[in-house]
């Protein structure tokens, strides 16, 4: 066990609570996915060190696969925010509120 | 000389990170990601995950944030966030104690039960091959033990294409809406007014 791939863990860990934090005090939709793909990439990091760490393949692989998801999703939400800055133009995550109750 | 890269790498993470969070102007927070993710990239060359450095590089600062920032673009950029308003009152402070509550209890797991018993044994299956990369082994791991996630990601990828298709396609009878004041122009108006009568 190396401090340096506890540094990488704690890196990862800040980086991810950044995202969060970003997540929720953000009300602009493509500065929430932006946010997201930050924690998406905490989560890499640490998949990758701890895949070292284990002197194992595996965390590679996974991170092969949360890159298609991040992909997918990206483009399915980037079609949700045009879809609703066409009809509201300059929404923010706040006006959207039709399904409220 | 790897922790001299690490702590480069990490400043300009944490940079690009807090960047991404505090701009005002949502390019300005698209180039900040674009300064994480390269970031990362070069942490993962660091731990010798070279195939993985690349396709961050391509897929992410390549293809997703060209994405987010063509689609920025089309909106328009002239939609900066007023930061200096508060909509929702005591928003931030709380978000601030989430973000610490959640980085402290991930970071309180490694100090509690110590690194060692977080990751539990090393692995005996699919040990890690020395050399330069190891781009092979991550291809075999991917067509052998992997094969059926890899197939469901071909199904997800597809899937997410006709979403997007479905959700640009512009309905006959959609007439744009009289344009509502947005929260950001309305400063810190209450949230209580439902515009009505959209026509939906």
């Amino acid at each position: 066990m190396r401090n340096l791939d506890v540094a990488y863990l704690v890196l990862s860990a800040v980086l991810f609570g950044l995202g969060a934090v970003g997540l929720l005090v953000r009300r602009n939709p493509l500065v929430m996915i932006m946010c997201v793909e930050l924690m998406l990439n905490a989560v890499n990091l640490s998949f990758v060190t701890f895949g070292r760490m284990l002197d194992d393949i595996t965390g590679q692989v996974i991170v092969f696969f949360v890159l298609v998801v991040a992909a997918a999703e990206v483009v399915v939400g980037l079609g949700l925010v045009v879809a609703v800055a066409r009809r509201k133009p300059g929404a923010t995550a706040d006006d959207i509120t039709l399904l409220r109750g | 000389m790897e922790t001299f890269v690490f702590l480069v790498c990490a400043v300009i993470v944490l940079a690009g990170g807090l960047g991404v969070i505090v701009s005002r102007n949502p390019v300005h927070s698209a180039l900040s990601l674009v300064a994480t993710l390269f970031g990362i990239a070069v942490l993962f060359l660091n731990q010798d995950a070279q195939l993985l450095a690349a396709v961050q590089v391509l897929v992410y600062t390549g293809a997703i944030v060209v994405l987010i920032l063509f689609v920025l673009m089309l909106l328009g950029v002239d939609s900066d966030d007023d930061l200096t308003t508060e909509p929702l009152v005591g928003q931030r402070a709380l978000a601030g104690l989430a973000g610490v509550v959640l980085v402290g209890a991930v970071l309180a797991v490694y100090v509690i039960s110590g690194v060692d018993a977080v990751t539990g044994a090393r692995s005996v299956t699919a040990p890690l091959e020395e050399g330069a990369g190891n781009i092979a082994q991550i291809g075999r791991e991917l067509f052998t033990t992997y094969v059926f996630p890899l197939e469901m990601t071909a199904a997800l990828l597809t899937i997410a294409v006709v979403g997007a298709v479905v959700l640009s396609m512009r309905p006959k009878d959609l007439e744009p809406i009289p344009e509502q004041a947005s929260m950001t122009e309305q400063g810190d108006e209450p949230l209580t007014e439902v515009p009505e009568g959209d026509g939906h």
